[in-house]
């Protein structure tokens, strides 16, 4: 078989996961410490809300206290919280973990507002305070609602489309050495094209903008997913393939049940990597063509200078792709269980 | 216990006709080459053991009787066929586990039958080859939990469960500690005795060499090649410390050294009591 390198990025998401995972590298904070870390959630809300009531801040009118409401909300919760903590070790062990990292949170607001609302260092209605954003969020939530729908809808269409088409060609090219000399010039040549190069021909030739834009993201997940499966196919291990075939393997049973498991940690880095060049793609498509969604949202309030609407619009995205990125984190460790050497029954 | 009562497969004869094997050396101009012009025959239901130094060609040997290698020059047969490619009716347990990662225990076991489509109507003998293995608590495991010497249990169950007519095994007992070795070498005795297959075992272990075989054929490098046959006349089950065995070994050993010392002739006292006869290399049966 021809050699293909593996790819450099394979082992990314690996390291990452184990960062997280390994006490070592991440040490719980010492026994005595721990009231601290409690503590630090109500502290830094306090703070935010004290600045936020005292100092003079030229919101809106119409806030009618939202973000103080809001803080007061996370200050209640976080008490709660730490009042309940003793009761569930589960939620303890989070806390120890996760508490520094919403105080720091609550403190970039803080900060946030310092820098919009109090001493005004950057100009207005490009940059508002987090009650104007929350305001703006709270305002237009259906509209938002829809948006983030049809962007999941226009994602997933686009990304598991992409996904099945790029396993076919993916573990032909890497199986057989016929395909692979046919298949690989035409990867190697249309492959690095960025999707979003394609939309001008795109909104020419196809009859809806959905349909093109659903296209366009499938090719965006299909070039480095087709890719890693080739290369994680084409490197399975001779001796894996030599034990099944003494033990009587038929082609089905190497491809299906050796070449394409063997492949497995590969497949899921090109399908960390689509996943990446489809939320790049599918922000652009609906900015440009799709009129609905998260990407036409934001530039739609651009144009009305409704900049609140945007961060708005920009948070919401942020939560809507991180969570995405945790469900196939989430996948992954359930497929490659037998990697971490996790039994699992 | 596993299973006498599946007749069926009995061993077949193996025939390897002047197999030559060489690969690319290292420098990329000449050839190395791993077996030279070998002659074997391996009547049905024999149990042959190889000894040699390393890189002397025994593991290439078994790889071309398994059918993953094509020899350069030289025809192999098994019973009336010629081998062209890899049969479960020829088992071959690897130098190495080579366990498949993704796959528990119980599942490595079972994958012959998986591939062969057998599974629904062989599950029940998954259970009884884990058991013989011993590995009934780690039936679920990932290989990655496995010590060496369970990885290669479960690789040699993964081939028995086949039951293959000729089985190879290359070393399969190498990682084992010397009470389960015993064990293991008395149920592969048992398995061989019940079902008559045709066995080729390599090893580094004279004693383990002695105490399975019929016959030990004794392989040297450089070229690759079988030195002699050597036929093991004793009674079975056979004595690891009776004085016919020890004296066995002790002329092996001097076999070994002479072969490894060509021209020295320190004890030359071969096949003076009709223990030990020695043969040429070539011998047919
Ligand atoms: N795939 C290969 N490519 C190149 N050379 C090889 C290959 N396989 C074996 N050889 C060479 O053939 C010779 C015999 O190798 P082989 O693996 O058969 O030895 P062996 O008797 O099994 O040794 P050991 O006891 O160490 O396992 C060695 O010199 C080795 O370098
Ligand atoms: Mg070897």
């Amino acid at each position: 078989m021809l050699p293909i390198g593996q790819h450099p990025v394979s082992a990314v998401p690996q390291i990452a996961k184990e960062q997280l995972e390994n006490p070592a590298l991440n040490p719980p904070a010492a026994p005595g410490a721990r009231w601290q870390t409690l503590l630090s959630v109500p502290a830094a809300t306090l703070v935010t809300l004290a600045i936020h009531l005292c100092l003079p801040n030229n919101e809106p009118a119409n806030e009618a206290g939202l973000y103080s409401r809001f803080l007061a909300g996370v200050l209640a919760v976080a008490i709660l919280a730490d009042g309940v903590q003793f009761l569930w070790s589960g939620l303890k062990r989070w806390m120890r973990n996760m508490c520094p990292i919403f105080a720091a949170a609550i403190l970039t607001l803080c900060g946030w507002e310092l820098i919009t609302g109090v001493l005004h260092w950057l100009p207005l209605p490009y940059f508002p305070a987090p009650g104007a954003v929350l305001q703006s969020m709270v305002d237009d939530r259906a509209l938002l609602l829809d948006c983030t729908w049809h962007s999941l809808v226009l994602l997933l269409s686009g990304y598991v489309l992409g996904v099945l088409i790029a396993l076919v060609t993916g573990v032909c090219i890497g199986w057989s050495s016929h395909m692979r000399y046919w298949g690989m010039p035409v990867l190697k040549v249309v492959g690095p094209i960025p999707a979003t190069a394609w939309i001008p021909l795109a909104m020419v030739l196809s009859p809806s903008a959905v349909f093109s834009s659903i296209i366009l993201i499938a090719l965006a997940v299909w070039f480095p997913v087709t890719m890693l499966t080739v290369s994680g196919i084409a490197n399975t291990r001779a001796s894996y393939l030599d034990v099944a075939r003494t033990l009587g393997a038929s082609r089905w049973y190497l491809i299906f049940r050796v070449a394409i498991p063997a492949a497995m940690p590969n497949i899921f880095v090109g399908l960390f990597m689509g996943l990446g060049t489809s939320f790049l793609t599918l922000v652009v498509a609906e900015t440009v063509g799709v009129k609905s969604g998260l990407g036409w949202y934001v530039s739609w309030a651009q144009g009305w200078a409704e900049y609140g609407k945007v961060f708005a619009a920009l948070i919401i995205m942020a939560a809507f792709f991180s969570t995405i990125m945790t469900v196939l984190f989430k996948v992954r460790d359930r497929v490659l269980g037998w990697q971490k050497g996790i039994i699992k029954w | 216990m596993v299973m006498e009562n599946q007749a069926s497969n009995e061993g077949s004869a193996l025939r390897i006709l002047d197999a030559t094997k060489s690969f690319p050396a290292p420098d990329n101009v000449a050839r190395n080459v791993a077996l030279n012009a070998t002659t074997l025959s391996v009547a049905a239901g024999e149990f042959i053991s190889i000894i040699g130094p390393s890189g002397c060609g025994k593991s290439t040997l078994l790889r071309l009787i398994a059918g993953l290698d094509v020899p350069d020059s030289g025809e192999l047969w098994v019973g009336n066929d010629r081998i062209t490619g890899p049969s479960a009716e020829r088992g071959l347990v690897f130098q190495d586990p080579n366990l498949f990662p993704w796959l528990t225990v119980s599942r490595n076991i079972q994958s012959g039958l998986v591939a062969r489509g057998l599974l629904q109507r062989k599950r029940p003998e998954v259970d009884e080859f884990i058991r013989l293995v011993g590995l009934e608590k780690f039936a679920h495991a990932y290989p990655h939990h496995l010590s060496g010497g369970m990885a290669q249990r479960t690789a040699l169950a993964r081939a028995l469960i086949n039951h293959p007519r000729v089985l190879l095994l290359d070393e399969p007992l190498g990682a084992l500690d010397a009470f389960t070795r015993m064990r293991m070498q008395d149920e592969v005795l048992r398995l061989w005795q019940a079902r008559r297959t045709t066995m080729l075992l390599v090893t580094h272990d004279i004693d383990e060499a002695i105490y399975m075989a019929d016959r030990i054929v004794v392989m040297t490098p450089h070229p690759g090649r079988v030195e002699r046959t050597i036929t093991v006349s004793l009674d079975r089950p056979r004595q690891r410390n009776s004085p016919e065995f020890l004296r066995l070994r002790g002329e092996i050993l001097d076999l070994l050294h002479l072969t490894g010392n060509a021209g020295e002739s320190a004890n030359g006292k071969s096949g003076k009591n009709g223990l030990l006869e020695p043969e040429p290399a070539a011998q047919s049966l």
